[in-house]
C-alpha cells in the first residue's frame, strides 16, 4: 500500500524544517533540524521518540502554534502545494481546525471545564463555518457525538461529568467537527487504561477509513503505531533517525536507536523475556554531544560518529536512517 | 437516555443541597454572632454609666438612675449580675427579664437600642453613616474593581513585555502605600491645585439651589476620599486578576483554543476570563464586607462622616448599643458578602456544589 499511495502528489509536505528554542543571553537550543517528510491523503504516519525528542514541537510548528520562544529558523510546510509558513496570521488560523485538527490528551485538561462539551464542539463549527440555525448546530454536535459513541444528550454535560476515555472521544468529535483533511493525534491515549486505549485505537482506525481522514499521530509507544500507521518516522534529540513504512521498521530498522526501542517493547510470543531499556537519558538541547546525538547511548559507536551528525542515507528508496552505519548500504545522502 | 436526564436531575439536587447548606450556615454564623457581640462587650472592662458622662463628680445616684434607664441594672443574664463568675446573681430572676433576652426581643422587632451617648435610635445613627460609607466605599469600589480588572488583563495578555512590568511596578507601588499617607497627599493636592474642598460630605452653611447643585457639591467632596480608595485596592486587584489569567492563559485548554482558530478575543472572552475571575470574586467578596467597616484612615484624613468613626466614637464611649448594632451590621455584611461570592461560584465554576 505504501508505494501506491507515494506516486500521488502528497497532501503535507515537510521539508527540512529547522525550529529553534531561543532563551536570550544563552544561545538558542537547536529543537528540530532538517525534518522531511510528507504524508498522503488517507495515509497514517507515526511520529515516535521519547518525551523531548521534538514530537511535540513539530505538531505545534505544523499549526504554527510555538510557544513564544519557539522561532521556525529554516524549511517548508506544504498542504496542498501552499506553504504554510508564509500564510498571514488571519489566514492561518482560518485553515486551523478546518484543514488541520488536533486531537489533544483530551483526558487531561484539553477540554475547558467551565463549559459544556457541546458548545466547545459547536464553538469550533462556528469559526469555519456559516452555520448560525441553532438547531443546526446542535444536529452538527449530535451527530459528531454519536460518530464517536457519545449519546447526544450528553452535549450539555460539561467535561467533569465525563470519563477519561469520554473526554478523549468529545476530544476526537471535535477534532472532526470541521471534516479537516488532517487530524494531529497528540498521544491520545495517554493516561487512559488499556481497555480505553484499545476502544480509542480502534475508533481512530474506524474514521479513518470512513473519512479517509490523513492521521499523524505522535506517541512514545510502538505498540498503537503498529495498530494504526503506515509509515512510521523515529525521531531522536530533534533530529529524524528513521523513516520507513511499519513494516520495514518493525522487521529491519536500520537505526540503532530504533533498534533499541523495539527491544525495550514487550513481544507477546516471548512473555518470559526481559525487556531492554535504553541506557542514558535523551540528549539535553542546550548541551547536545559532538557528532551524532545518539553516541552517548549507542551500542554500536565508532570514530567517524563523533565527528558530524550523520544525513539520512536511504537503505532503500522508501527507507532512510540517519546513521553511518546505513551508508554502505546506500548508495549515498539521501538528503 | 434516561440514565442521561437522572445525571442532569442529581446535579440539580446537588445544585440545591450546596444553596442550602450555605444559606443555613451563613444564618447560623449570623445567630452566634450576635450572642458574641452582646457578651464581648459585657466581659471587657469599664462602666457606660461613667464613661458615657465623662465626669468624676457624677453622684452615686445619678449613676443609679442612668443604669437603670438603660436597663443596665438588671441581671446580664439568669443567675449572673455580671460576667464575673465570682460574683454570682440571682437565679430567681425572671429569665426573660434579663439583659440579654431584652436584646434579644428587641433585636426580633427591629429595634437595636438608643444610643447612650447621642440619645437616638441606633438604627437611625447607623442608617445615616452607613449610607455615607456605602457613597464612598461603592465609588471607589467600582472604580477600582473596574481600573484593576482592565489593567490586570492587559498586563496578563502582555505578559513579560514592558506594558507588563509598567503595570506590576504601578500596582505593587500603589498596594504598598500607606493609605493615610496616600489621602494626606492626595487631599494637599486636589485641594491646592484643583480646588477641591478638603473634608466633610457637603459645603458647611450652603443653601443649594437645585438638587444638581447639591450633587455636583457632593461630587466634588466624594472625589479625593474615594480616589485615594480606588488606588488603594486598584493594585491589589489588578495583580490578582493578573496572576490569575496568566495561570489560566497557560492551561491546556488555551492552547486548544488557538488551535481551533480561534482569535486572542474569543480566546480571551469566551475560555479565559469565567475562568480567571474565581479568585477576583473571592478578594472582591471580602473586600466588599470588611470595608464596610468604613475605611477608617481614609474617613479620618478627609474628615469623612461614615462607619468608621462612628465605631470609633462608640468603642471611646462604651457604647454598648451603637457597638452592638455596628458590629452585628459588619458581621452581617462579611458574611451575605461571602455567600453572595459563594453563589457566584456556583454559576461559574459548574464543578462547584457537585463533587
Amino acid at each position: 500500500m505504501p508505494h501506491a499511495i507515494l506516486d500521488r502528489p502528497p497532501l503535507l509536505e515537510v521539508s527540512h524544517l529547522d525550529v529553534d528554542y531561543v532563551d536570550p543571553p544563552h544561545p538558542p537550543a537547536a529543537a528540530l533540524r532538517g525534518i522531511t517528510f510528507t504524508l498522503q491523503r488517507g495515509e497514517a504516519l507515526g511520529i515516535v521518540g521519547e518525551s523531548g525528542c521534538g514530537k511535540s514541537t513539530l505538531m505545534l510548528t505544523l499549526l504554527r502554534l510555538l510557544p513564544a520562544a519557539g522561532r521556525i529558523v529554516a524549511g517548508s510546510v506544504r498542504l496542498d502545494g501552499v506553504e504554510l509558513l508564509d500564510l498571514d496570521a488571519r489566514a492561518m488560523a482560518a485553515l486551523r481546525w478546518k484543514r488541520i485538527a488536533m486531537i489533544f490528551q483530551g483526558a487531561m485538561n484539553a477540554l475547558n471545564p467551565v463549559r459544556t462539551v457541546g458548545e466547545q464542539i459547536a464553538e469550533a463549527i462556528r469559526r469555519h463555518e456559516d452555520v448560525t440555525n441553532r438547531r443546526a448546530l446542535d444536529r452538527r454536535v449530535s451527530e459528531l457525538l454519536d460518530l464517536v459513541g457519545i449519546a447526544a444528550s450528553r452535549r450539555e454535560q460539561y467535561p467533569f461529568q465525563y470519563s477519561g476515555g469520554m473526554r478523549q472521544r468529545a476530544m476526537i468529535a471535535m477534532a472532526l467537527a470541521c471534516s479537516p483533511d488532517i487530524v494531529i493525534a497528540d498521544e491520545p491515549t495517554t493516561a487512559l487504561d488499556v481497555m480505553i486505549q484499545a476502544q480509542i485505537l480502534q475508533l481512530l482506525a474506524d474514521l479513518r477509513r470512513q473519512l479517509q481522514l490523513s492521521i499523524l499521530l505522535v506517541t512514545h509507544d510502538l505498540g498503537i503505531v503498529a495498530e494504526l500507521c503506515d509509515r512510521v518516522l523515529v525521531m531522536y534529540g530533534g533530529v529524524m533517525a528513521e523513516y520507513a513504512d511499519a513494516d520495514t521498521i518493525y522487521n529491519g530498522a536500520a537505526h540503532p536507536y530504533t533498534q533499541a526501542l523495539l527491544q525495550a517493547f514487550p513481544d507477546p510470543t516471548q512473555p518470559a523475556q526481559k525487556l531492554a531499556a535504553i541506557p542514558g537519558a535523551p540528549p539535553r538541547l542546550t548541551d547536545l554531544p559532538p557528532g551524532c546525538r545518539f553516541t552517548p547511548r549507542c551500542p554500536h559507536v565508532f570514530a567517524r560518529c563523533h565527528t558530524a551528525q550523520p544525513p539520512l542515507y536511504a537503505v532503500t528508496p522508501a527507507h532512510q536512517a540517519s546513521c553511518f552505519r546505513a551508508e554502505t548500504t546506500s548508495g549515498g545522502a539521501h538528503a | 437516555m434516561i440514565l442521561c436526564i437522572r445525571v442532569d436531575e442529581s446535579q440539580l439536587v446537588h445544585r440545591s443541597v450546596y444553596l442550602a447548606n450555605k444559606i443555613a450556615w451563613a444564618a447560623f454564623t449570623i445567630l452566634f454572632v450576635i450572642v458574641l457581640n452582646f457578651f464581648l462587650f459585657r466581659i471587657l472592662p469599664g462602666d457606660p454609666a461613667r464613661a458615657g458622662v465623662r465626669d468624676p463628680r457624677l453622684t452615686a445616684e445619678a449613676q443609679a438612675a442612668i443604669r437603670t434607664r438603660f436597663g443596665l441594672d438588671k441581671p446580664v443574664i439568669n443567675c449572673f449580675t455580671s460576667l464575673n463568675p465570682l460574683e454570682p446573681g440571682d437565679c430567681a430572676v425572671n429569665p426573660l427579664d434579663t439583659q440579654f433576652f431584652i436584646y434579644a426581643g428587641n433585636l426580633l422587632r427591629g429595634e437595636f437600642g438608643i444610643s447612650y451617648h447621642t440619645n437616638r435610635p441606633v438604627v437611625e445613627v447607623l442608617g445615616e453613616r452607613l449610607w455615607n460609607t456605602l457613597l464612598l466605599i461603592g465609588a471607589g469600589q467600582i472604580l477600582a474593581i473596574v481600573l484593576g480588572m482592565a489593567l490586570g488583563i492587559l498586563a496578563a495578555w502582555k505578559a513579560r513585555t514592558p506594558v507588563d512590568y509598567g503595570a506590576l511596578g504601578f500596582s505593587l507601588l500603589a498596594w504598598s502605600l500607606p493609605t493615610f499617607w496616600l489621602g494626606i497627599i492626595l487631599l494637599f493636592w486636589g485641594s491646592t491645585y484643583l480646588g477641591l474642598p478638603v473634608g466633610g460630605k457637603s459645603t458647611p452653611g450652603i443653601n443649594y439651589a437645585n438638587t444638581w447643585e447639591e450633587l455636583v457639591d457632593l461630587a466634588r467632596h466624594l472625589f479625593l476620599p474615594s480616589l485615594t480608595y480606588t488606588i488603594v485596592f486598584l493594585g491589589e486587584y489588578m495583580l490578582i486578576m493578573r496572576s490569575s489569567l496568566v495561570d489560566v492563559l497557560a492551561e491546556d485548554y488555551i492552547l486548544t483554543a488557538k488551535a481551533k482558530g480561534l482569535n486572542h478575543f474569543q480566546i480571551l472572552k469566551d475560555h479565559a476570563l469565567k475562568n480567571a475571575m474565581l479568585p477576583m470574586v473571592t478578594i472582591i467578596a471580602l473586600n466588599l464586607g470588611f470595608t464596610v467597616a468604613g475605611a477608617v484612615q481614609i474617613e479620618s484624613v478627609f474628615s469623612w462622616p461614615g462607619l468608621g468613626g462612628a465605631i470609633y466614637e462608640a468603642v471611646n464611649r462604651r457604647d454598648y448599643p451603637m457597638l452592638q448594632g455596628a458590629f452585628l451590621l459588619l458581621a452581617v455584611s462579611v458574611i451575605v458578602a461571602n455567600l453572595i461570592a459563594e453563589l457566584l461560584y456556583g454559576y461559574l465554576d459548574p464543578r462547584v456544589g457537585v463533587e
